[in-house]
């Protein structure tokens, strides 16, 4: 397990390198000035734009500033955007909400998502099974972008149910309609893999046991059906990470968060490069934590599982 | 309905007595599966009974019905695609079948228990052995986890599982296939059942490790007084642990009688086609006698007696008549037209002429 984990950790290194390099390389390529608009609405004097050059070693090959800029990043030092502010201090007031935004969309994703894959699955063929079926083929097939316009115009807009942006607090109750936008495509994955793996799960040797040996309805379902079935779901949510943090890059735009995905989407549009780059630096390791924290959860799971 | 158990009876009682109930019996059971391939009548009324301390062997070819029996019993019939059309399943007298969902789960684990063949995959295999035995404990005897986990230890112990302290925390993956049987038998004890079913429980294991499992399990039936089923296609575990065999064909019961008396001379001419399909020391050399031709289609089933397009003695009559379970000296019961006189005209009597002039041959 030990041997496992070292060596787990060892090939983040090569994977990290490799996406933030990349991730470095297509931020410093796209075409345009850096400066621009950075000086109000005059063109930038020289001073300053060779001041700057200066400082960020715009000069510099690039691998030398990529290397530079990793070595600040990871003694902690992740330094200031061009419009001198700081990007720790950016990060540390964005991050909450986002993390905030994105456990209100799992939670959503697992308890929505697994009691109707449940009820469906156990129940099997039926009323409630299509009505199931054909919705989460219609939530997959709506991108992000559309369900969050689509809910803010009618819950905000139209009927006046919540406001139609969410507040500079982010609070829990704001952030639950955009939290549903954000897990919708997921949750709507989870139900269908619950419903499949309950499915093939239900008529399997032990379910059957569990019956046999007397153990009351609800344990048979809860424990001995739900835990087998529960190891696809996981490695699901997992995996699916990755693609809600893309989620909350539109999700925030269109609730105007102002948490990392708002941040992004600013940063990327002011061509702000240091503070792109560290945010999918952040984001990369984040992932690639969660990744390892899902393989030793799935051994957890399911202990034929071995790692050593 | 209020009936006195007796639980004070030897193992090879006979005939029981006319004011007792037996420990279960099994009447005239009828289910049939429902798939697309059209309607199989898989139970075409099968009874049987046992009785505390007794061992009933279920004897049959592949797919006769015997595990569909024990699931019509246990009440784990997949329905659908099973549907039981009728019949009853008496336990001290009280009809299962038609006893509420809670009775029944009751009745699971402290009043009848089963084990399967291949334990492997009827362990859960994300618990650990100790967990599924414990849960008993716990869950219906309302059991602390210390007491439980305790109780767990004492069965694995009992099922003689070395170092029960520590293989209490193995998965079932890490057993070997015989002390996971072992295991789900201590787990099959853990309420204490007045009646145990075993479904063909070695079949999936080796020799010697079937030899210990048969061991261990009638040990632990005389021990406890326990009514046993064993489900099996081995006639050597038959000779040794049962008391009374019932043989299956098609869904039905064909023959029934103590062992002494079903191996000394059978009623029925499938049973005596098993018993000839047995090597014997005396026929050393000889090819075995298999059985000729299939069991029939469950979509199809012959008219007349079920067993007539195999049969050896079949004659015109038994491709119109159903044959029916009949009772015989002895407490033994045959479906066979010619029962009374394959008995008295004596074993091994395969000539299909001698059915209805046996008489004259005198008793083997
Ligand atoms: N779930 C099911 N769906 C459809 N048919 C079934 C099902 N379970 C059993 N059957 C059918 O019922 C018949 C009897 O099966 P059963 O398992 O009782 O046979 P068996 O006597 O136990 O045979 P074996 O010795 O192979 O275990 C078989 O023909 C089988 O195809
Ligand atoms: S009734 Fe006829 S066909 Fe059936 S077993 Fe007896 S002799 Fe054979
Ligand atoms: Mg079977």
């Amino acid at each position: 397990m030990g041997r496992y984990l070292l060596r787990r950790l060892l090939q983040f290194v090569p994977v990290f390198l490799g996406t933030t390099f990349i991730v470095y390389t297509l931020v410093w390529a796209v075409p345009g000035d850096p400066f621009a608009g950075k000086c109000g609405e005059r063109q930038c004097p020289d001073t300053f734009v060779s001041l700057m050059t200066e400082r960020y070693g715009l000069n510099d090959p690039l691998v030398v500033q990529y290397f530079t800029y990793l070595g600040k990043v990871l003694t902690g030092n992740l330094g200031e955007t061009f419009s001198g502010v700081s990007i720790s201090e950016q990060l540390l007031n964005s991050a909450p909400i986002t993390v905030r935004l994105a456990i209100v969309a799992l939670l959503i994703q697992i308890v929505i998502g697994v009691v109707a894959g449940v009820v469906t699955g156990i129940r099997g063929r039926g009323y409630l099974d299509n009505l199931v079926l054909v919705s989460t083929l219609f939530l997959i097939s709506l991108p992000t972008f559309v369900t969050g316009s689509v809910l803010q115009i009618l819950l905000g807009v139209e009927w006046g149910i919540i406001d139609p942006t969410v507040s500079a607090q982010a609070t829990w109750g704001e952030l639950i309609v955009p939290g549903f936008v954000l897990g919708s495509i997921s949750m709507a994955y989870v139900t269908r893999l619950t419903r499949t793996s309950i499915t093939e799960n239900k008529h399997a040797d032990y379910v059957r046991t569990a019956i046999a040996k007397g153990q009351p309805g609800r344990r048979v379902v809860f424990v001995h059906l739900l835990r087998n079935s529960a190891i696809p779901v996981v490695t699901f949510l997992g995996t699916d990470l990755g693609s809600l943090m893309g989620g909350a890059i539109v999700t925030e735009g269109v609730f105007n968060i102002n948490g990392i995905g708002g941040l992004i989407f600013r940063n990327i549009a002011e061509k702000e490069g240091v503070m792109v780059t560290t945010i999918v630096t952040l984001l990369v390791l984040v992932y690639l934590l969660m990744s390892l924290i899902v393989d030793l959860l799935y051994a957890v799971l399911d202990p034929r599982i071995r790692y050593d | 309905m209020s009936t006195v158990y007796d639980g004070e009876r030897g193992e090879f009682v006979a005939e029981p007595a006319a004011d007792t109930v037996p420990l279960l019996a099994v009447k005239d059971l009828r289910v049939e599966f429902r798939t697309n391939d059209g309607v199989a009548k898989v139970l075409n009324g099968v009874s049987y009974h046992v009785d505390a301390g007794e061992t009933l062997a279920v004897l049959g070819e592949s797919g006769s019905g015997k595990s569909v029996t024990a699931q019509t019993i246990m009440g784990i019939l997949d329905m659908p695609p099973a549907v039981v059309l009728g019949g009853e399943v008496l336990f001290h007298g009280e009809d299962l079948l038609s006893a509420k969902p809670a009775r029944r789960m009751q009745v699971r684990g402290e009043g009848i228990a089963m084990i399967f063949q291949d334990a492997l995959s009827a362990l859960n295999p994300v618990f650990t052995v100790g967990f599924q035995i414990a849960e008993q404990l716990r869950v219906r005897r309302g059991l602390s986890r210390a007491e439980a986990r305790k109780g767990a230890i004492d069965l694995l112990d009992l099922v003689r599982i070395p170092h029960a302290k520590q293989r209490v925390r193995s998965y079932p993956h890490e057993f070997s296939g015989g002390m996971r049987q072992r295991a789900m038998i201590a787990m099959s004890l853990a309420l204490d059942p007045e009646l145990l079913i075993a479904d063909e429980p070695t079949t999936a294991l080796d020799v010697t490790v079937q030899a210990q499992i048969m061991d261990l399990l009638r040990d632990i039936q005389r021990e406890r007084d326990m009514g046993l089923i064993l489900i099996t296609h081995d006639l050597g575990v038959v000779a040794e642990v049962a008391d009374r065999i019932a043989v299956m064909y098609a869904g039905r019961i064909v023959e029934q009688a103590d062992v002494y008396a079903l191996f000394r001379g059978p009623a029925h001419p499938y049973t005596e086609a098993l018993l000839q399909s047995l090597p014997r020391l005396d026929l050393k050399g000889q090819d075995l006698k298999a059985i000729k031709g299939l069991p029939p289609s469950l979509t199809r089933i012959p008219p007349g007696c079920p067993f007539h397009p195999r049969c050896p003695r079949a004659v015109d009559r038994c491709h119109q008549e159903v044959p029916d379970f009949h009772p015989l000296p002895g407490d033994r019961h045959s479906a066979c037209h010619f029962a009374h006189e394959m008995l008295v005209s004596g074993y091994p009597g395969s000539n299909p002429d001698k059915h209805s002039r046996g008489l004259s041959r005198g008793d083997a």
